[in-house]
């Protein structure tokens, strides 16, 4: 898992061969950077607690995180977030639902210079918690936030 | 098709706030086709973002991102002109790539 | 001139778009976070390739078909849709004129066309999603005006009324039942009265659109089409006259509203 095999500067050459190299020898993951380190149990896991433990941090709320999403989301399928951050030294936002099959949605590596804020949108599965983590020196916070997922009209 | 990212990047301030959508079909690996058959999971897993070359934003994903995902962040130091650019790589090792110049 | 004539030059002049709807603002929100990021945008360009490339027995593109407005011209075009075209002797939509050219330009069999115009779960979008989605966006602004000069474009419209009115199907249900009365909702959602133009023009004017829910743009052949599977009525065949006069009865009643396709939807 750790095992890691770097392709350099961005090109579709070097991707098509990374490409090939995966495919020949299925074991090594393909980076686009390499720093990052896929927390693969993490995302893989599928309760929050059952995720945190894998991230081998236990959070504390923080009134400094601030979780928008929309109150009722019209389609599940696709619920606009931002997370952003006033705690400093920020290097890490993690996006989680609660109730979904795998908890972990995406994290953000946060480098010097860019703002703690991130937008996305995510899948949610049904009405439940979402989560906005947030790592800055080497501690977790958090804040939650309730999403209503509701049924479309004409069942599509 | 896939592969696409369209990318906005305007300077605001002292900030460049980029948004970024992704041609990409964000599959869970749960989901059946029209047959029954098992769709396999296919998603991005990561994603990196840079000014010229510097990275300002990188990201792992899961297959809960969104279909066409869309990412959209703010970093210092950009000027109008300045070339930011959107990759991603996928489960299956597909990549795709956008790039836009800062206005 | 008939009363309905009168209707659509006064209605050109004027062109309201519903913004209040009947689901109370409920999803404001939720619209305001999703923004102006419409995935569509990848379809459009998809569109314009599928537009350009040679394809079919003949290799040729479809750059010399005749939507309306001469061979080739696409800017404006789908807002003059359906329409009466004298080389068929049929009123079409652009769905059936886009077959119409296949076959004859490219040289393709429309049984191939029609073996899957929409695109099914999991799929990215299919050749007439993506190339209604592109001509549909060279119509952007433009005033929805089809063509009601001709007689069988008068009796399209009054056939497509008529099928809109027209209670069939296990449930007894016509479109009307849904989409024949003021304020109307199904679960959350608001079910525009689609007799009158206010709500026509929002409907008819953002189709094609991106369906979030199924992440494809479908168009608004597809949306008649699904409409008539709610209703549990057979399947509706696209480009088919029955598809055709509806979208007629829709165009007419929105007439003169810009086109702002293509949409963003649940």
């Amino acid at each position: 898992m750790n095992q890691t095999e770097t392709f350099g500067p961005i090109g579709r050459r070097q991707f098509l061969r990374a490409g090939a190299a995966f495919a020949a020898l299925a074991i090594a993951p393909i980076k686009l950077l390499a720093s990052m380190v896929r927390p693969e149990g993490a995302f893989q896991a599928t309760t929050v607690e059952a995720t945190l433990a894998e991230l081998g941090m236990q959070p504390v709320e923080s009134s400094d995180i601030v979780l928008e999403t929309p109150n009722i989301a019209e389609n599940g399928a696709v619920v606009p977030v931002t997370v952003t951050s006033s705690i400093p030294n920020t290097s890490r936002i993690f996006v989680m639902v609660e109730k979904n099959p795998n908890p972990l949605a995406a994290i953000f590596d946060i480098p010097e210079g860019t703002e703690a804020s991130v937008q996305t949108r995510v899948k949610v599965a049904q009405t439940c918690l979402l989560y906005g983590l947030v790592e800055a020196d080497g501690k977790l916070y958090m804040t939650t936030r309730e999403t209503k997922v509701t049924l479309g009209g004409c069942g599509g | 098709m896939a592969g696409r990212i369209r990318i906005r990047a305007q300077k605001q301030g002292e900030y460049t706030e980029v948004k970024a959508l992704m041609r990409h079909p964000m599959e869970t690996g749960m989901r059946k086709d029209a047959a029954g058959e098992p769709i396999p999971a296919h998603f991005i897993t990561e994603v990196a973002g840079k000014h010229g070359e510097k990275v300002v934003m990188s990201a792992q994903w899961g297959a809960a991102v969104s279909q066409n995902p869309f990412l959209g962040f703010r970093f210092k130091g950009g000027e109008s002109g300045d070339e930011v650019s959107v990759s991603y790589i996928d489960n299956k090792g597909e990549t795709g790539s956008g790039s836009t110049k800062i206005r | 001139m008939t009363t309905r004539k009168v209707l659509i030059a006064a209605l050109a002049v004027v062109v309201p778009i519903a913004s209040a709807v009947a689901d109370g603002g409920v999803f404001d929100e939720y619209r305001e976070m999703m923004g102006d990021d419409n995935p569509a945008i990848f379809v459009i360009e998809e569109g314009e390739e599928f537009w350009l490339q040679e394809l079919g027995p003949k290799q040729v593109s479809l750059e010399t078909c005749d939507l309306g407005l001469g061979p080739g011209v696409v800017a404006g075009a789908y807002a003059q849709l359906p329409r009466y075209f004298a080389d068929t002797d049929q009123v079409m939509d652009l769905e059936s004129r886009l077959v119409h050219c296949m076959v004859e330009l490219q040289g393709r069999d429309p049984e191939d066309v029609h073996a899957k115009p929409y695109s099914l779960r999991g799929d990215m979008g299919t050749e007439i999603e993506a190339l209604a989605a592109w001509i549909a966006d060279q119509s952007s602004g433009v005033p929805i005006a089809p063509g009601q000069d001709q007689p069988q474009e008068r009796a399209m419209y009054d056939l497509g009324e008529q099928l809109f009115y027209y209670r069939a199907g296990p449930h007894d249900f016509s479109c009307a039942t849904c989409h024949g009365q003021d304020g109307a909702r199904i679960r959350l959602q608001a079910l525009g009265n689609l007799a009158k133009h206010e709500d026509a023009a929002s409907a008819y004017a953002s189709w094609p659109a991106y369906r979030i829910s199924e992440g494809v743009v479908r168009t608004m052949g597809w949306r008649m089409r699904d409409c008539f599977r709610q209703q549990r009525l057979p399947e509706l065949i696209m480009g088919s006259e029955a598809s055709v006069a509806l979208q007629m009865y829709l165009a007419v009643n929105a007439a003169g509203a810009p086109m702002s396709a293509p949409g963003l939807k649940r």
